[in-house]
C-alpha cells in the first residue's frame, strides 16, 4: 500500500450555498434548483426580523422583510420553506442565533408533521451569541439569558435530536469584522469555553463527552491561504487540548474538530468584481488542502459579494468551484499533504502560541461573556489597522489599490446591473400573510402555549425548549415567541468597541485634514460634531465604525450608538446633540425605505442638518437618494476614508456659510 | 443663523425642554458672537430671573472607566421618566490628545423612548479641561436647571478627582465596580473626598459586588462617616437596587440648604474661571485668593457665576 495515495478517494465536504429571500415559496424553489444543480446540503439565509424575533407586522421590520433572507413567522412557513425535501435524509444548516431554539423548535414541529422521526434530523442551528454581540448583530436578550438559551438547547438536543448541531461556533464572523488569525482562534475557543462551562453543570457526566463532540465550528478563510490553512490545524490542535485537558474527553471521535466553512467575503471588492472569483478558488484550497483540516461543509461566496446579492445564476458559478475542486482535480485521493512540512509546522506553532496567550487575557477578564466589551474593542482596532495598511497600499488589493486601470466588466451589463434586487411587495404579502396566519388559528391554544414559555423562561432550572416546541406546534409566531422572552429576560445593545481604538499614525495627509478640521470648527463657533448612524435592522457596523473612529482622528466630535437604531431614535439623537452632520450607513439593502424616513423625521424634528449616506448602495438607488435629498453618497469603492472625512468637512464648511472663512 | 439667547432663555425658564438643544448650542460656542449670546441667554435663567435657586435636583455622578455610570443612568433616567420627572443628562467623554476629536459614547448606554420630550441626553468632549467635566458643563446645566426636574451630570471616567463635579451638583453620587480596590484606598488614605452617596454596580455578578459594599462602608464608618449611603445595584434588566439608589439621592438632596450650597459653588466657579483665564498674578491683584472670596461674598447672591466673573474682572481691571 503506497503512502503517498489513499486507497479509495475521501468523500468530498457537504456543498451548500447560503440561501433565501422573500417568502418561503420562493425560496423553496430555489432550493430545489440548487439541490439539482449537485448541492448536497442546505444552508438557510434568514431575513433581519426573523433572526432579531420580529414578525413581518412589526414597527422594526419596516423595509427588512424578505430582504437578505427569507421570512418565517411561524409553522406554516416553515413547512412551505421545506416542502418537497426529505427531511430525514437532508443535512440544514441554519443561520439563526438570537431565535435559533424558535426556529429548531419550527423544524422539529415540521418533521413531526411530515412523519420524520427527531432522531434522524440532521443539521446546523448556528447558536453562537457571542459573535453576535462582537460581530454579526443579531443578538435580541441580553448576555446571560442568551447564555442559557444555548444551554438548554445543547442540553435538549443531545438526547432528543442527537445527530443535531445544536450550536456552530464561529470565528467566520470575527475575521469579517477585522479578526487576526490569532484573535479567531483564541475569540471562538473562548466562547466554546463559556459555553461548554455553562452546559457542564446541567447534563450527567457521562453525557458531556457526547456534549462536547456535538460542538462545531463554522470558520472563515482569507486570502493568506497558506497561513489560513495552518489557523485550521492549529484550531484542531487547541480544541483537542482543550476537550482532554479542561473537560477530561478522551474518545478521539469527540475530540475531533469538525468544521464548516464559508470563504472571506471582506477582501471581496466593487471595483473590478471579476477578481473575486479568484480569491474565492484560493481561499476555498486553503480549507480543503490539507486532509487533516479539511472542511466538512462549505460554502463559497459569489463574485458580485461587494454589489449587492447574488444571483441564482451567480451562486451556481460559485457551486461550480467546489465541485470542480472535488471531482474534476486529485484533490480527495492523497493523505495529508502537509505532513512533515516544516513551514506548516511552524505556522501552527505560532498560531497556537499566539492563540493561548490571548485566551489567557480574555480568560482574565472572567471569561468570554465578561470579555465582550474588551473582545470587540480589540476587533475595532485590528480592522482599523487593515484598512490603514490598505489605504496607504501597503497591503495591496488588486483592482482597487494596485493596477486600477480596466476595461468595462461586461458581469455589470444588462438590465438588473448583476445583482438580485428583491421585489418591495414581498414586505405587503407577508405582513397579510401573519395577519391572515393569526386569525386563522386556534388563538386559546397559542396563548396558553406562550403563557407556558413565559412560565418556563421565568424559572432558570427549566428548560426552555419543551415549552418553546409547544408553542411552535400550537402555531405561534416568531415575534410573539420573542416577544414573550424579551418580557421575561428584557433587552441589550452590545458594545460598540469605537473608543478604544488607538489614534490612527500622524501623517501628512491625517495632518492636513486636522488642520482643516479646527478651522472650519473655529469659524462654526464649535468643534465640529457629526453624528453616525445605522437605521433598522441592519447589523454590518464594520463602515460606520471605521468612520466614526476616523472622524474623531480627524479631529471632530462623534457621536456613535451601535447598530441597529430606529429613525426616530437617529433624528432624536441629531437634534439633541447639536450635530453639524450627520452620516447614515445601511448595507442590508434596506436603504431606499429608510434613508428617506430618517430625512424625514430630521425635517420633523427641525433637524436642518445635511445627510451622507454609505455603504451598498447600488447606482440606481444612489442617484434616487440625492434626489431625496442626501448630500453624498458613499460605497466600497471608496476605501480612502481620509478623503471621504476631507469631503464631509467640505460639505460642512459650504452648508453654515463658513466656507470662504475657513479657506 | 441668529440666535437669540434671550428667547431661549426665557423658553427655558418657561421649563419648554425643547429649547434646550439650541440652548445648548449657544453655550458651547466659543465665538464672540456665541459667548455674548450665550450671557444673554444664561441672565435669564439666573438666580435672579428665576426668582430664587431653580428647583431642579442636580446630581453628579462620577467613577472609574467602565464602572458602569451610564448603564446606571439608563436604569435612573427609565425609573424617573416612570414617575412623570423630566430628566435632563449632560454626558462628558474624553478627547483625544492627538486629534482634539472625540468618540461619545455614553449615550449609546442610555435607553430611552425617542419621542418622549421629558428626556434629554446631550454628549460633550472634555477637551484639553482636566478634572471630569467639559468646559461648558456648568453654564449648561444652570441652563437646563431652569427647564428639567433633573439635571444629572456624567463626568469623564476619573476616578479621585472629583472636585469639579461637586462645584455643579447638589448631590455627587460616586459609582464604583466590585472589586476596585483603588476607591477603598483613594477613601482610607484621604486622597478621594467622601461622596455623598457611594454607588457599587454589577451586583449581577454576586458575592463580589457585597463584598466590595461591605469593605467601602467600613471605610467610611472607619472615616467618621457612617450615615454615608452605600448601595449596590444591578443595571443590566432587569435592575435591582435603583429604587433604594433614587431614595437615597432624595433624602440627601432634603437634607441640604441648596441656597447655600449653590451660592458657594457659584463663587467657586466664577473664581475658578478667573483664575483659569487670567492666571495666578490676576489673582494677586486681587490681593489673594482670600479677599476675592471676600470681595464675591458682597455681591448680589442672585448673580449667576458668569455674571459673578465678570464683576472679578471688572475689580482686576480697576485695581491694575
Ligand atoms: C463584512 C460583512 C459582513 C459581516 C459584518 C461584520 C460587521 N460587524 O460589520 C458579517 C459576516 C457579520 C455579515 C453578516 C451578514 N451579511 Co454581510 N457583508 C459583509 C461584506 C463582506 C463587507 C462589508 C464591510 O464590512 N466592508 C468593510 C467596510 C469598511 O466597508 P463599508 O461598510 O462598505 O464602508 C465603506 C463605504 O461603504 C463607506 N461607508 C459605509 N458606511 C458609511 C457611513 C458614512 C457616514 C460614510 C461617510 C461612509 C460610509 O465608507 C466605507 C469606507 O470605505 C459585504 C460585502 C462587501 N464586500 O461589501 C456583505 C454584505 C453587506 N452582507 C450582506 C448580507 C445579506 C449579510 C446578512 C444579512 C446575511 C444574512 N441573511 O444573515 C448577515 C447579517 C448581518 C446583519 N445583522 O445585518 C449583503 C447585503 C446585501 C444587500 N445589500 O443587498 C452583502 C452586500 C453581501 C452580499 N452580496 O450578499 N456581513
Ligand atoms: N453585569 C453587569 N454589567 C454592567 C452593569 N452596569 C454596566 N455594566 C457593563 O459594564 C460596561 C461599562 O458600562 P458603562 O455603563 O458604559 O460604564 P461607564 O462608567 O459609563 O463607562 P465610561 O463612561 O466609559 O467611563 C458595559 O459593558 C456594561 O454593559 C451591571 O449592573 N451589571
Ligand atoms: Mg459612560
Amino acid at each position: 500500500m503506497s503512502e503517498h495515495r489513499l486507497p479509495e478517494p475521501d468523500r468530498p465536504w457537504v456543498m451548500r450555498t447560503y440561501a433565501g429571500h422573500s417568502s418561503a415559496r420562493e425560496s423553496n424553489e430555489l432550493y430545489r434548483r440548487n439541490l439539482e444543480k449537485g448541492q448536497t446540503g442546505l444552508s438557510v439565509a434568514f431575513d433581519l426580523p426573523t433572526q432579531t424575533g420580529y414578525d413581518p407586522d412589526h414597527e422594526l421590520a419596516r423595509g427588512e422583510v424578505g430582504k437578505v433572507g427569507v421570512s418565517i413567522a411561524h409553522k406554516g412557513d416553515m413547512q412551505t420553506l421545506l416542502g418537497g425535501i426529505p427531511l430525514d435524509q437532508m443535512n440544514t444548516s441554519m443561520t439563526i442565533n438570537a431565535t435559533a431554539a424558535w426556529l429548531l423548535g419550527l423544524y422539529m414541529a415540521v418533521a413531526e408533521e411530515n412523519g420524520v422521526d427527531p432522531g434522524r434530523l440532521q443539521g446546523t442551528t448556528q447558536n453562537d451569541i457571542i459573535k453576535e454581540f462582537l460581530s454579526r448583530g443579531t443578538y435580541a436578550f441580553p448576555p446571560a439569558p442568551s447564555m442559557r438559551l444555548i444551554r438548554d438547547m445543547i442540553a435538549f438536543t443531545v438526547d432528543a435530536v442527537p445527530k443535531w448541531n445544536p450550536i456552530n461556533v464561529c470565528s467566520y464572523h470575527l475575521q469579517e469584522a477585522g479578526a487576526t488569525p490569532v484573535q479567531e482562534i483564541a475569540y471562538s475557543l473562548s466562547t466554546a469555553q463559556a459555553v461548554l462551562d455553562e452546559v457542564r453543570s446541567r447534563v450527567p457526566e457521562d453525557t458531556f463527552p457526547r456534549v462536547f463532540g456535538r460542538i462545531s465550528f463554522f470558520v472563515n478563510a482569507g486570502i493568506r491561504f497558506v497561513e489560513e490553512h495552518a489557523k485550521l490545524r492549529a484550531l484542531g490542535e487547541l480544541w483537542e487540548q482543550l476537550g482532554r485537558e479542561r473537560y477530561g474527553v478522551e474518545d478521539p471521535r469527540y475530540l475531533r474538530l469538525r468544521y464548516g466553512v464559508q470563504v472571506n467575503s471582506l477582501g471581496l471588492t466593487e471595483s473590478q468584481p471579476e477578481n473575486n472569483v479568484i480569491r474565492i478558488v484560493l481561499e476555498a484550497l486553503a480549507v480543503t488542502l490539507g486532509r487533516n483540516a479539511r472542511a466538512r461543509a462549505i460554502q463559497l461566496p459569489a463574485w458580485n459579494e461587494a454589489l449587492g446579492l447574488p444571483r441564482p445564476w451567480d451562486q451556481q458559478w460559485s457551486l461550480r468551484i467546489q465541485q470542480i475542486l472535488a471531482y474534476e482535480t486529485d484533490l480527495l485521493e492523497y493523505p495529508d499533504i502537509f505532513e512533515g512540512s516544516k513551514v506548516m509546522k511552524g505556522l501552527v506553532e505560532e498560531l497556537v502560541e499566539g492563540a493561548r496567550a490571548e485566551m489567557a487575557v480574555v480568560a482574565e477578564h472572567g471569561g468570554a461573556v465578561e470579555a465582550v466589551d474588551y473582545m470587540k474593542t480589540q476587533l475595532v482596532e485590528s480592522h482599523r489597522a487593515r484598512i490603514a495598511a490598505i489605504e496607504s497600499g501597503e497591503q495591496k488589493v488588486i483592482g482597487q489599490n494596485a493596477f486600477t486601470s480596466t476595461e468595462p466588466s461586461p458581469l455589470r451589463e444588462g438590465e438588473d446591473a448583476g445583482i438580485m434586487t428583491v421585489d418591495p411587495g414581498v414586505e405587503r404579502a407577508q405582513i397579510e400573510a401573519v395577519e391572515t396566519w393569526r386569525s386563522e388559528r386556534d388563538a386559546a391554544a397559542v396563548a396558553a402555549a406562550l403563557e407556558e414559555l413565559t412560565t418556563a423562561a421565568r424559572d432558570d432550572s427549566v428548560n426552555v425548549m419543551p415549552a418553546t416546541l409547544a408553542a411552535a406546534r400550537a402555531g405561534a409566531t416568531t415575534g410573539e415567541w420573542a416577544a414573550a422572552l424579551r418580557e421575561v429576560f428584557g433587552e441589550y445593545r452590545a458594545p460598540t468597541g469605537v473608543s478604544g481604538a488607538a489614534a490612527a499614525p500622524d501623517g501628512a495627509a491625517l495632518a492636513e485634514l486636522r488642520e482643516k478640521v479646527e478651522r472650519v470648527s473655529t469659524a462654526l463657533g464649535r468643534r465640529i460634531k457629526i453624528l453616525v448612524g445605522k437605521p433598522g435592522l441592519d447589523g454590518h457596523s464594520n463602515g460606520a465604525e471605521q468612520i466614526a473612529v476616523r472622524a474623531r482622528d480627524a479631529g471632530m466630535d462623534v457621536v456613535y450608538e451601535g447598530i441597529r437604531l430606529s429613525p426616530a431614535r437617529i433624528a432624536q439623537a441629531a437634534v439633541q446633540e447639536g450635530v453639524h452632520v450627520v452620516g447614515l450607513s445601511i448595507l442590508s439593502g434596506s436603504h431606499r425605505e429608510l434613508i428617506p424616513t430618517v430625512l424625514h423625521q430630521l425635517d420633523e424634528a427641525g433637524a436642518n442638518v445635511p445627510v451622507v449616506v454609505g455603504g451598498i448602495i447600488p447606482p440606481a438607488d444612489e442617484i434616487a437618494l440625492l434626489e431625496a435629498g442626501v448630500a453624498r453618497v458613499y460605497t466600497p469603492k471608496d476605501f480612502e476614508i481620509s478623503r471621504i472625512m476631507g469631503d464631509v468637512v467640505d460639505l460642512v464648511a459650504d452648508r453654515y456659510g463658513v466656507a470662504a472663512e475657513a479657506a | 443663523m441668529a440666535v437669540d439667547g434671550a428667547t431661549l432663555g426665557r423658553r427655558l425658564r418657561e421649563r419648554d425642554t425643547a429649547a434646550a438643544p439650541a440652548a445648548l448650542n449657544l453655550i458651547e460656542d466659543r465665538s464672540p458672537a456665541g459667548r455674548e449670546q450665550a450671557a444673554a441667554l444664561l441672565g435669564e435663567v439666573s438666580p435672579g430671573a428665576l426668582g430664587g435657586e431653580a428647583p431642579a435636583h442636580l446630581i453628579g455622578v462620577t467613577g472609574p472607566p467602565g464602572a458602569g455610570k451610564s448603564s446606571l443612568l439608563s436604569a435612573l433616567v427609565d425609573l424617573w421618566r416612570g414617575r412623570d420627572r423630566t430628566v435632563a443628562v449632560l454626558a462628558v467623554d474624553p478627547s483625544s490628545k492627538r486629534s482634539g476629536g472625540s468618540l461619545l459614547g455614553d449615550r449609546a448606554r442610555i435607553d430611552h423612548d425617542p419621542a418622549d420630550d421629558g428626556i434629554l441626553i446631550r454628549s460633550t468632549a472634555a477637551g484639553t479641561r482636566l478634572g471630569g467635566l467639559a468646559p461648558p458643563t456648568r453654564e449648561a446645566t444652570q441652563a437646563l436647571a431652569a427647564a428639567f426636574d433633573l439635571v444629572v451630570v456624567e463626568t469623564v471616567g476619573v476616578g479621585q478627582s472629583e472636585t469639579d463635579v461637586e462645584d455643579v451638583s447638589d448631590t455627587v453620587a460616586v459609582v464604583v465596580q466590585p472589586g476596585s480596590g483603588d476607591t477603598l484606598q483613594f477613601l482610607k488614605a484621604g486622597i478621594m473626598e467622601v461622596p455623598d452617596v457611594l454607588v457599587v454596580t454589577k451586583a449581577d455578578q454576586g458575592g463580589t459586588a457585597l463584598r466590595a459594599r461591605r469593605d467601602l462602608a467600613g471605610a467610611l464608618g472607619a472615616l467618621g462617616c457612617p450615615e454615608t449611603p452605600v448601595l449596590a445595584v444591578s443595571s443590566l434588566p432587569p435592575p435591582t437596587g435603583v429604587e433604594e439608589l433614587v431614595e437615597a439621592l432624595e433624602a440627601h438632596r432634603s437634607r441640604l440648604d441648596v441656597r447655600a450650597v449653590r451660592l458657594r459653588a457659584r463663587r467657586m466657579a466664577a473664581l475658578a474661571d478667573f483664575t483659569a483665564e487670567h492666571g495666578e498674578r490676576a489673582l494677586r491683584a486681587l490681593g489673594g485668593r482670600r479677599a476675592a472670596e471676600a470681595y464675591l461674598a458682597d455681591q448680589d447672591p442672585t448673580l449667576d457665576a458668569s455674571a459673578l466673573g465678570g464683576r472679578l474682572e471688572q475689580r482686576a481691571r480697576s485695581s491694575a
